[in-house]
């Protein structure tokens, strides 16, 4: 198929197109073309949505206090060492994304000491970002009183204005966050795995979003990868809604999930991303 | 090598220059400190063992203590001209002193270098980029906006005139429409009422510039419309009036103006 040239493909095309007009009714369906997503290998973690076992785990886990509206989330950014201006400036980015966040600097304090210090002071998660050579490339999410941590590797970050706006240059830059607490979009987390990495996203948000605010934090899992985008959105009509990018964006891969707050040594793993095992089909995925 | 010394290899060597004088090969009296360890020895070349090179450098342990291994290093060196002495004593200075940092540092956090691998690195980047566009990112936000806004998780915050709220009803059930008639006729009186504050308070609102335009363009159709069909009160609002300020976007319009005026809008956005 792929040899053929290009006006050999566009004929065939053509053909087929006639055959099909031709046949009428009888024509034989469309065939649907293969999509990784289509031929992706049967996970046999995915979560159904009536799943009982899923449901009482989900209602006895670390967030069920969360899910129940008994905490309201803190959030503390920190950065690693000497964080460099670009990761300072998204931090302050993140901050503003997130409701109720706040970013302090670490000047070589030990993350093992810093979470005592969190949970005395009541915050429900703690984000470090890694850097390295001058743009973040690590996220490490840790869900405070004794929650689980998720290590993650951030690429392609896009600051707030670096994210063109291709409108006329009349109109403003893309623009600014509210203080309105935004709604929260999780995308294709099928399996458990991705259950419990999407609900600790979505705890890293107030529960009631404000609608008056019109924001919405989406995070989207496509092939292992999760992408981060932050919108305004408005509703034009009862089936148009025009959304416009605001914040920052980013993609994180899952390195490994541990049971416990961050403790690289004696931590509990309940996943780490294997590369000899897990990268070895193209279709294969675990989120 | 700067510009005007060279520096030697060797490890005997005690300034770390190389010449004549300071070279351990050159001179066959020679001493030097070395550390190896933590540790500080003190090594010493005489000219009787120069046959035998196995017993070349005679080693003497320097104590722990910094004064004490000073006087050491005099009480071997007694003999030996002020200037080596002097050097000596210089280069074990220097050595402890950056033992010394040694031990603080590995005290504190040290950064682990991970290698990465370019193959991995590749690989990771192309398969990024795959899944970007494969996810369809605004298509997706979009529809489960629009998704939830049929669910009703909004609450009655969003008006939509009853054109489109028919069609919508048409896949589901007909009944509504009935209902919608009826309606029409009631909400008739608010609307009038409504319309006033419509067209006051739109004008100060808008977070888009186009968006302006159309509020401008819906105004006008407003006014021509004579028929009331504003109000598709999905969550039957009976005579509740919606919230008011920035969350109301009325947008009753004519579609075909409306396109012209947001495909720039919507083709940039998707682009």
């Amino acid at each position: 198929w792929l040899s053929l040239s290009r006006e050999e493909k566009l004929a065939a095309r053509k053909k087929r197109r006639k055959e099909r007009e031709a046949l009428g009714d009888e024509a034989p369906p469309k065939a649907i073309p293969k999509t990784i997503e289509n031929q992706r290998v049967y996970d046999e973690t995915t979560v159904d949505p009536n799943d009982e076992e899923v449901a009482f785990d989900e209602a006895t886990d670390e967030f069920a206090p969360y899910f129940n509206r008994q905490t309201v989330p803190k959030i503390l950014i920190t950065t690693s060492d000497r964080p460099r201006g670009r990761t300072v400036r998204f931090c302050e980015q993140l901050s503003t994304v997130i409701p109720n966040s706040h970013v302090y600097y670490r000047r070589g304090l030990a993350l093992k000491r810093i979470i005592p210090q969190c949970i005395a002071r009541d915050f429900t998660d703690l984000i470090v970002i890694n850097e390295d050579r001058k743009i973040p490339n690590g996220l490490v999410l840790s869900h405070l009183p004794d929650g689980p941590t998720a290590h993650f590797r951030m690429s392609s970050v896009r600051l707030r204005k670096e994210i063109k706006v291709r409108l006329p240059a009349k109109l403003k830059k893309s623009g600014k966050p509210t203080e309105h607490v935004p709604e929260v979009i999780l995308n294709n987390f099928t399996t458990r795995l991705g259950h419990s990495v999407g609900r600790m996203f979505a705890s890293l948000f107030p529960h009631d979003p404000q609608f008056i605010g019109r924001q919405v934090a989406t995070f989207h899992n496509q092939r292992d990868y999760i992408f981060f985008r932050f919108h305004r959105y408005i509703f034009k009509s009862e089936k148009k809604v025009g959304i416009q990018e605001l914040g920052p964006r980013f993609t994180l891969k899952l390195r490994s999930l541990q049971k416990g707050t961050f403790d690289s040594k004696f931590g509990e793993y309940e996943w780490i991303h294997k590369r000899r095992e897990m990268d070895t089909s193209r279709r294969k995925f675990h989120l | 090598r700067t510009k005007t010394q060279n520096f030697c290899r060797n490890e005997y060597n005690l300034t770390g220059l190389c010449n004549r004088s300071s070279c351990p090969l050159a001179n066959s009296q020679y001493v030097t400190v070395r550390e190896e360890k933590g540790r500080c020895y003190l090594y010493m070349k005489t000219i009787e063992r120069a046959a035998f090179p196995r017993r070349l450098w005679e080693r003497v342990l320097l104590s722990k203590n910094y004064e004490k291994a000073l006087e050491e290093i005099d009480e071997n060196l007694i003999y030996w001209p002020r200037f080596i002495r002097h050097k000596c004593k210089q280069r074990f200075t220097k050595i402890t002193q950056y033992l010394i940092r040694i031990r603080k540092l590995t005290l504190k956090r040290q950064r682990k270098l991970v290698p990465l691998r370019r193959k991995i690195e590749r690989r990771e980047k192309r398969r990024e980029e795959k899944a970007l566009i494969a996810a369809q990112l605004d298509n997706a936000i979009e529809k489960e906006l629009l998704e939830r806004l049929k669910q009703d998780t909004y609450g009655d915050i969003y008006n939509f005139p009853i054109h489109a709220f028919d069609k919508a009803l048409q896949q589901q059930d007909a009944e509504s429409e009935s209902e919608s008639d009826a309606e029409k006729e009631e909400d008739d009186d608010e609307d009038t009422d409504k319309r006033e504050f419509v067209e006051a308070d739109d004008s100060d609102l808008s977070d888009f510039e186009d968006m302006d335009k159309l509020e401008t363009s819906s105004e006008e159709e407003q006014e021509e419309e004579e028929e009331v069909e504003k109000k598709a009160s999905r969550s039957k609002s009976k005579g509740k009036t919606p919230l008011k300020g920035p969350a109301r976007r009325k947008r009753p319009y004519i579609e075909i103006e409306y396109e012209e005026e947001t495909e720039p809008a919507t083709k940039t956005k998707a682009a």
